[in-house]
C-alpha cells in the first residue's frame, strides 16, 4: 500500500458527507441538473466527484466494481483503505464505477427485482466534461425538460423501458456531478 | 451549541450512508417503499423516528430547519425535534416556512407554497397503503409488484357506498407517476394536491416499519376517485377565527362547556403571518390602539 493510498479521504467525514449527499439527492431528484462536490482527491482515473460520491456513499456493506482502467491498483488501495467496500464483478456491485463503454455491456449489472426494485445498481460514470446539452430529458424530478450531455442515447432509452426496474447513474466530470434515475425518459436530440 | 459526545446530526456515518441509499433509491423508483435498517432512536415509535432519521440523512451545517407537528411549531413533537437537531447538529431552526430549507412534518404540508432547494421530510406511521386491507408484508409486496390496486379502489367503493361519498379523509391514498399507490402519511386529503407538481423535494420515513420512500419535484401525483365520485379536497367550511383565512386547512377547537368551538389555522406559522399583516377573525382580539 503506498501513500497516495492513505491521503485524499475527508478531512471532516461527517460535513463534507453532508454537502456532498446533499448534491447528489439535488441531482437525483432533479435529473439533468449538474451540481459541485468537493472533499476527496482519489487516485487517477476517478474524478473528484466520483471519489467524493463513493465515499459518501459506498461502504463495507455496499460492493463496488471497478471497469476498465478505474480497475488499477492505486483505485483498489484507496477504496479500500478509505471505504472498505468489497471489490466485487459486475453481477454483484451495489456500485460500479468507471468509463462509459468500460461499463457496457449494461445487461451484466443487477437492474433490481421485481418486488425489490431498490436493489438495483448504481452506476458511477467517469465523463470527460457534462454540460446541459444533448440528449432531452423528462419525467419525474423535471419542471418540462432538461438537457444533459449523456455518452448514447439508446442505452438509457432501453433502460427506462423496464421501470421500475433498471439503473440509476450518476455522471462525474472533474468535481461536478449529474444523475440520470431509470425513471427518466430521455430522446435524442441535436446538441442545441 | 452542538453535543460533542455524539457525530453530526446524531446519527453515525455507516448509518446514515445506508438511509442516504436508501432515499435515492427512493427517489429514483418515485412512490416505492424502500427497505432500511430503522435505528433506534432516543425518542419513542410514533413520535417520529423515521422521519427523524432522514432528516439526520439529509441535514448539511447550513441548513435551516423547521419542525411542525400537525401544521404547529409550537407543539411537544416539533419543539422536541428541533432542540435534539439543535443540539446534535447545531443548524438554525426557524418557524418560518419560508426560510428553512428542511422542513420535518408530522401529517401536514405547510400552507405557504415550497420551492425548489427545500426538502419536506414526513413522518409516517403506516407506510403500507394496503396494510388495512391485506395485513402480509408478502402479499402487499406482489400487489406493489404486479401493479395490482383493485382492492384499494373496493375500498373507496365501500366508502361511497355505505357513505354517499369517499369518506377516508387523511391518509388518502394517492398513485405516483402512474405506478405505484403510495400513502401520503396522515396528512389531511385537503393537502393532497400540492403532493404533486411541488417543486421541493418530499421525502418520506417510517421507522418502526423500518421504509423511507421518497417523491421528486414536479412528479404526477393523483388521488384515486372514481368518474362520477371525484377526488375533491374538503376542509372545515369556515373561516380561521384568528386571521380571517378561507383558503387554510382548519383545526376545530372546543372552547367551553356549552358547545362553543373556534376554528384556527391548522399552520400556525401561516395564521400568524396573516394576523401580523393586518388580517382579522370572528374572535381576535380587539385591537389595541
Amino acid at each position: 500500500m503506498t501513500g497516495i493510498a492513505l491521503g485524499g479521504g475527508f478531512s471532516h467525514p461527517p460535513e463534507q458527507a453532508a454537502r456532498a449527499f446533499r448534491a447528489v439527492l439535488e441531482a437525483v431528484s432533479r435529473p439533468g441538473t449538474i451540481w459541485t462536490v468537493e472533499g476527496a482527491v482519489p487516485p487517477a482515473p476517478l474524478t473528484v466527484a466520483a471519489g467524493t460520491v463513493l465515499l459518501t456513499l459506498a461502504d463495507g456493506t455496499a460492493p463496488v466494481h471497478l471497469a476498465g482502467d478505474a480497475d488499477c491498483q492505486p483505485v483498489r488501495d484507496w477504496i479500500t483503505f478509505h471505504i472498505g467496500a468489497p471489490l466485487v464483478g459486475a453481477e454483484g456491485a451495489m456500485f460500479a464505477v468507471g468509463r462509459w463503454q468500460d461499463l457496457l455491456p449494461l445487461g451484466r449489472f443487477h437492474p433490481g427485482d421485481p418486488d425489490y426494485p431498490d436493489r438495483a445498481a448504481t452506476l458511477i460514470v467517469l465523463m470527460n466534461d457534462l454540460t446541459n446539452a444533448g440528449a432531452r430529458l423528462t419525467g419525474p424530478g423535471i419542471k418540462d425538460a432538461a438537457r444533459l450531455s449523456l455518452p448514447e442515447i439508446a442505452a438509457f432509452q432501453r433502460n427506462a423501458v423496464q421501470f421500475p426496474l433498471g439503473l440509476d447513474f450518476i455522471f462525474t466530470a472533474g468535481d461536478r456531478v449529474a444523475a440520470l434515475p431509470r425513471s427518466t425518459k430521455v430522446e435524442g436530440a441535436a446538441c442545441m | 451549541m452542538t453535543d460533542q459526545a455524539y457525530n453530526f446530526a446524531y446519527l453515525d456515518e455507516q448509518t446514515k450512508r445506508m438511509i442516504r441509499r436508501a432515499i435515492l433509491k427512493g427517489l429514483a423508483v418515485p412512490g416505492y417503499q424502500v427497505p432500511f435498517a430503522s435505528r433506534e432512536m432516543p425518542m419513542p415509535y410514533g413520535w417520529g423516528t423515521g422521519g427523524v432519521q432522514v432528516t439526520a440523512a439529509c441535514l448539511t451545517p447550513e441548513d435551516v430547519l423547521k419542525v411542525i407537528d400537525q401544521g404547529a411549531d409550537d407543539t411537544t413533537n416539533a419543539v422536541s425535534i428541533r432542540k435534539f437537531f439543535q443540539r446534535t447538529a447545531g443548524v438554525r431552526v426557524t418557524e418560518s416556512t419560508g426560510e428553512a430549507s428542511v422542513i420535518q412534518t408530522r401529517h401536514r404540508i405547510p400552507e405557504a407554497p415550497l420551492r425548489e432547494g427545500q426538502i419536506l421530510v414526513y413522518q409516517v406511521p403506516i407506510p403500507e397503503p394496503l396494510r388495512f386491507l391485506e395485513p402480509r408484508e408478502a402479499e402487499t409486496r406482489k400487489m406493489h409488484e404486479l401493479e395490482e390496486y383493485g382492492l384499494m379502489h373496493v375500498k373507496l367503493y365501500e366508502d361511497i357506498a355505505r357513505h354517499g361519498e369517499i369518506a377516508t379523509s387523511y391518509a388518502y391514498p394517492v398513485k405516483v407517476e402512474g405506478r405505484y399507490v403510495m400513502d401520503p402519511s396522515p396528512i389531511p386529503k385537503f393537502d393532497n394536491p400540492k403532493l404533486g407538481d411541488c417543486p421541493a423535494i418530499q421525502l418520506f420515513g417510517a421507522g418502526r416499519e423500518q421504509r423511507i420512500y421518497a417523491v421528486p419535484p414536479y412528479t404526477q401525483v393523483v388521488s384515486l376517485d372514481f368518474d362520477d365520485h371525484p377526488f375533491v379536497a374538503s376542509k372545515a367550511p369556515h373561516d380561521c377565527d384568528l386571521c380571517g383565512a378561507d383558503e387554510s386547512y382548519l383545526d376545530e377547537v372546543i372552547i367551553d362547556d356549552a358547545g362553543g368551538r373556534m376554528f384556527v389555522c391548522s399552520d400556525t406559522d401561516f395564521c400568524a403571518g396573516r394576523q401580523a399583516a393586518g388580517h382579522r377573525g370572528r374572535l381576535s382580539p380587539a385591537e389595541v390602539v
